[in-house]
């Protein structure tokens, strides 16, 4: 391995798998409407890690929930592999912030929920490989009630890797853990995304866990968001988080928030 | 627990009917009966072959009333809560029903029904609909868009929908409106055996009163209702605390 | 699913429309099964009129809801406190729950005699029959509500030295308010749902009255039905002006998750 080796996602060859183009968002409530997407223009490759990042209440959720098609821009169109988004669907799974493991269903039953297709011998096999992965073995047939928090997120997040999406929208999807299982979760994400090479947008509002993940950093601005700048994290993977570069990077984002990284 | 504090509610009902005994020799000319007078006139109605005939007569309209609610109002309320509009639309109507009591119902019932059986049930029909049909609108309300979203997700859509998603979230909800309407037929009970039917608990109740002032037949009548009622209620609870059905009643 | 949100014209547009259907339908219905007895709705409406011109309709809204005011009340004054000092002392809660239990399901309509005996037939035994039905609902909702207070919040009042007394009063009670006000609601939908038995027992006056004794004297269906109508805009009436209870900032904070 020679030691310069920069990766560019976003060389020439790569094939473009989201387009999002002029998208604005406004809700209405109580009579008054509020913008909280202008004009945001995004362009992610097939197979690449874009992070998502910027303030709480900014929109990140939204902007996802847009391109996954769970809503519809106000204007704006969004499209995956040059088609249209006009809906969910089962080859791009989504991991709610809110937590969207089903209640009435164990632990097994929720990882099985999208393998209706599978044999049962399949399914058994699945299940079993993602809960060893997540690390929920001796709670297969426990219901999320009776998980912690952070359990249930690992849950959600087997639920679905196992139906093997090309692409994965994350909404904070580590946010409840602590931080030892946090590092971990992020290892075995990236240990998945490195050998399947699916499209992930991860949300984040952690900076550290933006650059150590993503191929980009996409840094959005307080509502109405706008996307303030892109930043792109040439450090190859496993990341040394004490390299000079890592810093520079990270410290960069922080200037670019508003904040001097010091305490 | 220790046993002291499992006989304390023994104790405490024991303290009531001693009040209630002495409340009622006390009295100068007695018209209520003591506890014990309440149980004899309960032997009484055994031995006369009456109290299990009347309990079955008054179980017997429930289950028809009630049933024939739940099989029209849960879907009914089902599919109108699915729609903001239906929901809108039909709101306002449940609304202005549901203050109106049963009671009130009694001279229509009659009038369509004539006197008799079919009224009565029909009474209790009624009087479980609309709770029924509120159910089942605020039950498919209160799903959270994120089991809605993430169901669509995996690809799910109409009936593999309802299966999956839909039905499964709604029925913890479906299971204690069941409960309290239950409650709510069995109440009733009383109102609809007024109708000149000539048998029931409610028809004891009244009966006893009119002809002859057998109080202590009457307060009997009471007992048995409380104590079916709460039998009732202890039933339906023991559903939701089946396992699979658990995570619906969490410790709210 | 993703209809389009429904616009603000919607919400009086609907109701109305079904409605409309509702009246129409019951008017052919009505002349179709050729009924003498049953009326339609203009009959209903001529019999409300009818009852305005008489004088006697205010009269008896005003005393249905004088009585289940003054039942109520009693209910609320002593039903709440009550409650609250079950749901404080979890050993007083289990002794007294299963005899409320038991008395929950027997019927308002069941006490008539014993109302009769303890009160006499007359507007007393109608208030107690209101006052019975009202005040085991209440009871209870303050029960649950103080019980059902998450630890957390009685923690974090003891962490900053709070008193018992101090306690009660500002966090458990607020915390409790919510789920309390709910109950109160619904023992008021119970205690307006009552009047018409209530009024069964030898009042002269009443909306309750008015049903029973429009049918016994002369079968007059149409009044009837307007009286019917009457108490379920009341009893609907009633329901709105505690739901805007509900809406006070300072409480609201429990109803987030209510329709
Ligand atoms: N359905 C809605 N109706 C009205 N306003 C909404 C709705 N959904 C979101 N908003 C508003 O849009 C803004 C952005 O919300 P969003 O959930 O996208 O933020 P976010 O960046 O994901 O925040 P967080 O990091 O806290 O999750 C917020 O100010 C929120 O109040
Ligand atoms: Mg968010």
């Amino acid at each position: 391995m020679t030691e310069e080796k920069v990766k560019t996602p976003a060389a020439k060859a790569v094939k473009t798998k989201l387009r999002a183009t002029g998208i604005n968002k406004t809700f209405k409530r109580d009579g008054t409407e509020t913008s909280v997407l202008e004009n945001v223009e995004l362009e992610v490759a097939q197979g690449e890690f874009l992070c998502l990042l910027g303030p709480s209440g900014c929109g990140k959720s939204t902007l996802l929930n847009i391109c996954a098609g769970f809503l519809s821009p106000t204007t704006g169109t969004v499209t995956i592999d040059g088609e249209p988004v006009t809906g969910p669907d089962p080859r791009r799974i989504f991991v709610f912030q809110e937590r969207g493991v089903f209640p009435w269903l164990t632990v097994e039953g929720n990882i099985a929920f999208g393998l209706a297709k599978l044999s049962k011998a399949e399914q058994a096999e699945r299940i079993a490989h993602y809960i060893k992965m997540v690390g929920l073995q001796g709670f297969e047939k426990a219901y999320p009630q009776e998980l912690s928090g952070g359990m249930k997120q690992r849950l959600e997040v087997a639920r679905a890797l196992a139906v093997n999406p090309d692409m994965l929208f994350l909404d904070e999807p580590f946010g409840a853990l602590d931080s030892i299982t946090r590092l971990i979760m992020r290892g075995e994400l990236l240990r998945i995304w490195e050998a399947e090479r699916k499209t992930i947008i991860f949300v984040t509002h952690d900076i550290e866990e933006a650059v150590q993940l993503a191929d980009r950093v996409v840094v959005m601005s307080a509502r109405p968001a706008t996307i303030q700048t892109i930043v792109e994290i040439d450090i190859e993977h496993p990341r040394d988080i004490s390299s000079p570069r890592y810093l520079e990077l990270r410290d960069g984002i922080f200037n670019e928030i508003g904040l001097a990284h010091k305490i | 627990m220790s046993p002291w504090v499992r006989i304390r509610p023994a104790l405490f009902i024991l303290a009531l009917l001693g009040i209630w005994h002495f409340a009622v020799v006390s009295q100068q000319n007695r018209i209520l009966p003591t506890p014990w007078e309440t149980v004899t006139g309960i032997i009484e109605l055994m031995q006369r072959g009456l109290l299990i005939k009347y309990i079955v007569a008054s179980l017997f309209r429930v289950t028809w009333g009630f049933v024939g609610a739940a099989l029209l109002a849960i879907p009914l309320g089902l599919a109108v809560g699915w729609f903001r509009r239906t929901e809108m639309a039909f709101n306002p109507l449940i609304q202005i029903l549901r203050p109106i009591s049963p009671l009130a119902w009694i001279p229509i019932s009659i009038l369509w029904f004539g006197v008799g059986d079919v009224a009565a049930i029909y009474l209790i029909f009624l009087a479980s609909f609309l709770p029924l049909m509120m159910t089942g609108i605020n039950a498919v309300g209160g799903i959270p868009q994120v089991y809605i979203n993430a169901g669509r997700n995996f690809g799910l859509s109409g009936a593999r929908l309802v299966i999956r998603v839909l039905y499964p979230a709604v029925v913890p909800q479906l299971i204690i409106g069941l409960r309290i309407t239950l409650g709510i037929a069995w109440l009733v009970v009383v109102a609809a055996e007024m109708i000149a039917v000539n048998s029931g608990l409610g028809f004891l109740i009244v009966d006893a009163r009119n002809a002859g002032n057998r109080y202590d037949l009457v307060v009997a009548g009471m007992v048995m209702i409380g104590m079916i009622g709460l039998m009732l209620d202890t039933l339906m609870r023991s559903l939701e605390k089946s396992r699979a059905l658990r995570w619906g009643y969490s410790e709210d | 699913m993703t209809l389009s949100q429904p616009g603000k014209w919607e919400k009086y547009f609907w109701p109305v429309l079904t409605a409309g259907i509702f009246l129409v339908f019951w008017h052919y219905a009505v002349i179709a099964s050729k009924s003498n007895v049953f009326p339609g709705p203009w009959k209903v409406l001529g019999g409300a009129q009818e009852l305005m011109r008489k004088g006697v309709l205010i009269g008896y809204i005003r005393d249905s809801l004088s009585r289940v005011g003054v039942g109520y009340g009693l209910a609320m004054l002593l039903g709440v406190p009550f409650g609250l000092t079950l749901g404080w002392y979890p050993a007083a809660s289990q002794v007294v729950n299963p005899v409320i239990q038991m008395m929950r399901p027997i019927s308002p309509l069941a006490w008539i005699p014993v109302a009769i005996v303890l009160f006499g037939v007359g507007n007393t035994s109608a208030v107690f029959l209101i006052f019975l039905a009202s005040f085991f609902p209440i009871v209870v909702a303050s029960m649950n509500g103080v019980r059902n207070v998450p630890s957390m919040y009685r923690r974090a009042g003891r962490n900053f030295g709070l008193s018992p007394g101090k306690l009660l009063a500002k966090v458990v009670f607020p915390a409790a308010l919510p789920q309390i006000i709910v109950g109160l609601r619904i023992a008021l939908g119970i205690a307006w749902l009552v009047v018409v038995a209530a009024e069964m027992l030898a009042v002269d006056s009443g909306l309750g009255y008015l049903v029973i004794d429009a049918r016994n004297s002369g079968n007059r269906y149409d009044l009837v039905i307007a009286a019917m109508i009457m108490i379920g805009v009341i009893g609907l009436a009633l329901d709105l002006i505690f739901r805007r209870l509900e809406q006070i900032k300072s409480i609201r904070w429990g109803f987030r998750l209510e329709a």
